[in-house]
């Protein structure tokens, strides 16, 4: 099948890629280009573990094809930390014990962070319904709450 | 036709691994060149923390920091033989393994400092911190490193140990049946609070109150973390999930994740966890399995619940409103 050019700026770096047309962005990150943060969980739109930031909107990165992103800004959760340092979903994911198999972590970082750069210091039910199309086996999504609500409280401390 | 409330409570014993051939993990240890330890074992960390365990227990046997420690896992190609991280066993199996290998490996590494220091073995202590010292002359010591450049440069020893744990096959005596088909017991209690609509059956979770006895904890976020997870796995049992949604034929069957239901973020039980500890007599620094038993004792809890609120017996899961209705039905009838 004839190869087809895609190009993007993933994680603040041009990128470049010849794909199958048709194929999905999930397949061209995780296989084309080695990003390997988004997962594959269910590949159909249900569980959210492929979560990407597209132009600034959450988008689930397995029901994207990859050649209709030519010109858009991806980010993914292996973008966030800046010369070693996490960020601060990444901390705060880490010291509120949030992940377990870390399956869904990558997915839940991803929706957490559109949420709080849109509403800086969310209500827990705005956490909740911002996590809601992501599935987690193994948290009981109580830490995972508790994670992004620590992470606004620490982002409104530095702004302070 | 009205939303009912019920109350409901369970508690469980839980053993820990499981009896078909024996029940067997292997473990083995050694320092590098710097001091240094691996831990090489074929048991899996699926998330459930099994290197973090097994270097806090390997750490604290042989005298060192736990960042002093690499855990290798889950090669069967390469590793010692473990029969897999199930039934709960990881923890109590693989940490006595470990605990036997790493204390092969501290003998022979105070053998070691003590040739350096010209004194016995038997003298010798760890402080815990990287260093050997002599009891009572503490002054007299030999940091972990050098011991450790000394056995692999000048003195040709292997600072390394083996560890077996295994628990035999237990077969039932012939004329009583009884056995000992597994050891180490956790033990749970649930008491959940319910609200059962009669008039869609729908339940909804209120307040569930876990008390885990699961011996040490021997890293008690990541206990918690296990329990919170498991208490939700637990109500996720007893109302959700199945592979067979509602209907008797396979054909209606769910036939993927879409299908399979499971609570989400915005359906979450006030919950509360309580750890009890009390150390077991053959666990690893008095550890136990509560890896699975976390899950269990929600959904009896649960049923019970059901059957305080509206008096029906729910006896197949998951505990649908399509189960309650005909139950309800049922119950009418009579
Ligand atoms: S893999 Fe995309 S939503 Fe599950
Ligand atoms: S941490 Fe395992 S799926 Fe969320």
């Amino acid at each position: 099948m004839a190869k087809v050019p895609v190009q993007f700026t993933l994680n603040g770096s041009e990128t470049a890629e010849f794909i199958d047309s048709g194929s999905t962005l999930l397949h061209a990150l995780r296989d084309k280009i080695g990003d390997t943060s988004p997962k594959g969980g269910c590949h159909q739109g249900t569980c959210g573990a492929c979560s990407v930031i597209i132009d600034g909107e959450l988008r689930l990165s397995c029901l994207t094809l990859a050649e209709n992103c030519n010109g858009t800004a991806i980010t993914t959760t292996s973008g966030l930390s800046e010369g070693g340092v996490l960020h601060p979903l990444q901390r705060a994911f880490l010291d509120a014990f949030a992940s377990q198999c870390g399956f869904c972590t990558p997915g839940m970082i991803m929706a957490a962070k559109v949420l709080l750069d849109h509403t800086p210091n969310p209500s827990r039910d705005e956490v909740v319904q911002a996590l809601s199309g992501n599935i987690c086996r193994c948290t009981g999504y109580e830490p995972i709450i508790q994670a992004v609500l620590l992470a606004a409280r620490a982002n409104s401390q530095n702004a302070a | 036709m009205a939303i009912k409330r019920g109350r409901g409570v369970a508690a469980i014993n839980y053993p820990t691994g499981m009896n078909l051939g024996g029940d067997p993990t292997q473990a083995l240890v050694h320092s590098t060149p710097t001091g240094n330890f691996m831990v090489t074992l074929s048991s899996v960390d699926l998330g459930q923390g099994m290197k973090q365990i097994m270097a806090q227990i390997c750490a604290e046997t042989i005298g060192v920091p736990t960042d002093r420690v690499v855990v290798d896992t889950a090669d069967t190609d390469t590793g010692p033989h473990c029969m897999g991280t199930f039934a709960s066993r990881g923890t109590h199996r693989a940490g006595n393994a470990v605990i036997q290998a790493a204390k092969e490996a501290r003998q022979v590494m105070l053998e070691v400092a003590a040739e350096e220091l010209e004194v016995n073995a038997s003298d010798l202590e760890t402080d815990g911190l990287g260093n050997i010292l002599v009891k009572g002359a503490p002054q007299k010591a030999i940091s972990i490193f050098d011991v450790a450049l000394s056995a692999h440069f000048k003195r040709g020893r292997s600072i390394s140990g083996r560890g077996m744990f295994l628990i035999p096959r237990s077969y039932p005596e012939k004329e009583t049946g009884a056995m000992k088909p597994s050891t180490c017991y956790a033990h749970a209690c649930t008491v959940a609070e319910v609200e059962v609509d009669d008039e869609t059956g729908e339940v909804t979770v209120l307040t569930v109150k876990n008390v885990f006895e699961i011996g040490r904890a021997l890293n008690p976020k990541m206990v918690e973390q296990q329990l919170v997870g498991g208490s939700w796995m637990g109500i996720s049992h007893a109302l959700y999930e199945t592979t067979e949604p509602y209907y008797p034929n396979r054909d209606h069957g769910g036939t993927d994740f879409n299908q399979y239901l499971m609570p989400g973020p915005g359906d979450l039980a006030e919950t509360e966890i309580i750890v009890l500890e009390r150390p077991s007599a053959d666990g690893p620094y008095g550890a136990k399995g509560p890896g699975e038993m976390c899950a269990n004792p929600q959904i009896p809890a649960v049923a019970n619940a059901v059957f305080d609120a509206v008096g029906v017996r729910i006896d197949t899961l998951p505990i649908t409103p399509e189960r309650i209705l005909r139950a309800l039905r049922a119950q009418a009838a009579t």
